[in-house]
């Protein structure tokens, strides 16, 4: 009796097994449009309307513990925060004088294609439904879908509401459904973003620091660029002059601004950046739905 | 080990997709300490404690199968860990059938500590490349410790929720009987 129940136990537990490290080969060996992507489509179909509304309906304990959170942090950052209220506002003055000089002498070069806002792209206003809370994948899952436009690789951006810094580039479309699509973060181990520094122009992929959303690496830059800290990052775009390599990000969507470089000056050198948006806040993103002039 | 009735069938599979609608939907989205806690691995863990390791597995496989479809990760990679934190978690049960009050409190953060550690070595085997961090470790350790501080009330209530049609173990009864003056083996002999 002992016996038949240890067998069973043990045939129970390595048909479980078995089951899971078929479906991992299976899954690994499938392509995008294979069977079992089809039934994770399907089921995010069916979930995500559930989703939206377990979303909503406790929105208000969400609330609740940001609030206490957002209290004790608050404290501290409001000293900091008027610090660079003052900087920035002076730092206003000075580029809106130098946008309006730059504005006549891209007009002067025939270069005033770059866009004002973000209307040529059509962006789609969705709300997230869903986050994964792995550290591995960093995914959300948007309440918009193919009815509205949004296919594949299109760009994501966010806000977490802070007025100034709070918005920019937080990832891509990685599926879609008639209703509802699954965002990649820019914080997902997987992601890179082709990326320009906005002073020194300095070029590179944005690549995540697992385990800490709050820290992006500017990979591959040149030793000799000029990059210093507080430099802010933008999506670089389509650099080359091939249409089918186009970059899925339109140019100079913000990223993040650099925070410290390991090693300046080295091959190794590796530049940090904090993104700009607190990907842990977001609650509404904007889809980018068109491409203009190839993202370039 | 519990015969599976329906009625525990159809509660355990309310709970496994209940979980994961509100671990994906609210708790996923709400950061203490640096980091969020996951409900999956403590309701899977309470489940093994509950009723043992082939129900613990079976449970661990079906929420891991549910994660992993519902948040377009890899299938089968949560599965295969959960099925380790729930027939873990049901095995202590059938050797040792701990009895102290902390005990959903350990089995809840070696859970914790079994899955993200698992999820880390399996997503290394499987070629994603992220660079270990001492951040890394830091936020998993957060999370071990911030589900350890919640698996109390997460056990209760999946016992709360489960123990209607849990059949009675008749382990504990002789134990609960014993402990409370009556009916010791020793008197009815």
């Amino acid at each position: 009796m002992y016996d038949k129940t240890v067998r069973r136990r043990r045939a129970v537990l390595g048909l479980l097994v078995g089951c899971s490290l078929i479906l991992l080969t299976a899954y690994f060996g499938e392509p995008a449009g294979g069977a079992l992507h089809s039934v994770q489509r399907g089921i995010l179909e069916v979930v995500s309307p559930i989703q939206e509304g377990a979303s909503r309906a406790l929105k208000p304990i969400r609330d609740l513990f940001g609030w206490v959170g957002d209290t004790v942090s608050a404290k501290g950052d409001l000293k900091d925060a008027r610090k660079e209220r003052d900087m920035w506002r002076a730092t206003a003055i000075r580029n809106e004088a130098a946008a309006r000089e730059a504005d006549k002498l891209r007009g002067l070069v025939g270069l005033d294609r770059a866009p004002k806002s973000l209307a040529p792209y059509g962006p789609v206003t969705a709300r997230v439904i869903g986050r994964s809370s792995t550290v591995w994948y960093g995914r959300i899952f948007i309440d918009k879908g193919s009815s509205s436009g949004i296919k594949r690789n299109y760009a994501v951006l966010g806000s977490d509401g802070d007025a100034q810094d709070g918005a920019g580039l937080i990832g891509r479309v990685e599926s879609v459904t008639a209703n509802a699509a699954t965002v990649r973060l820019i914080t997902d181990a997987s992601m890179s973003v082709p990326a320009r520094t906005v002073k020194t122009d300095a070029s590179g992929d944005v690549k995540p620091k697992a385990g800490n959303p709050r820290d992006l690496i500017l990979d591959y830059t040149n030793k000799n660029d000029p990059i210093g800290v507080g430099d802010p990052v933008v999506t670089a775009g389509t650099t080359s002059q091939r249409s089918d390599l186009t970059s899925v990000y339109p140019p100079d969507l913000p990223i993040g601004r650099v925070t410290r470089i390991d090693e300046p000056g080295s091959e190794d050198q590796e530049v940090h950046l904090a993104p700009f948006v607190d990907l842990q806040r977001v609650e509404f993103v904007q889809v980018l739905t068109k491409t203009v002039d190839g993202n370039r | 080990m519990p015969s599976a009735t329906p009625q525990l069938l159809l509660r355990a599979a309310a709970l496994g997709v209940a979980v994961v609608l509100i671990q994906v939907a609210a708790v996923s989205q709400v950061v203490l300490f640096g980091t969020n806690a996951d409900l999956t691995p403590l309701v899977v863990a309470a489940v093994g404690l509950l009723c043992g390791s082939i129900p613990g597995a079976l449970f661990g496989f079906g929420v891991g199968l549910f994660v992993d479809a519902a948040l377009v990760q890899t299938m089968g990679l949560s599965s295969l860990v959960f099925i380790a934190a729930g027939y873990g978690a049901g095995r202590l049960r059938e050797l040792r059938d701990p009895q102290a009050g902390v005990v959903p409190m350990v089995v809840g953060a070696a859970a914790t500590a079994i899955t993200t550690f698992g999820f880390g070595v399996m997503n290394f085997l499987l070629g994603i490349d992220a660079p270990v961090s001492f951040l890394l470790l830091r936020q998993i350790l957060a999370t071990i410790i911030l589900n350890a501080l919640i698996a109390l009330p997460v056990f209760a209530l999946v016992r709360r929720w489960l123990s209607p049609v849990l059949p009675e173990d008749p382990r504990r009864r002789r134990r609960r009987a014993y402990t409370t003056g009556g009916l010791s083996p020793l008197s009815r002999a």
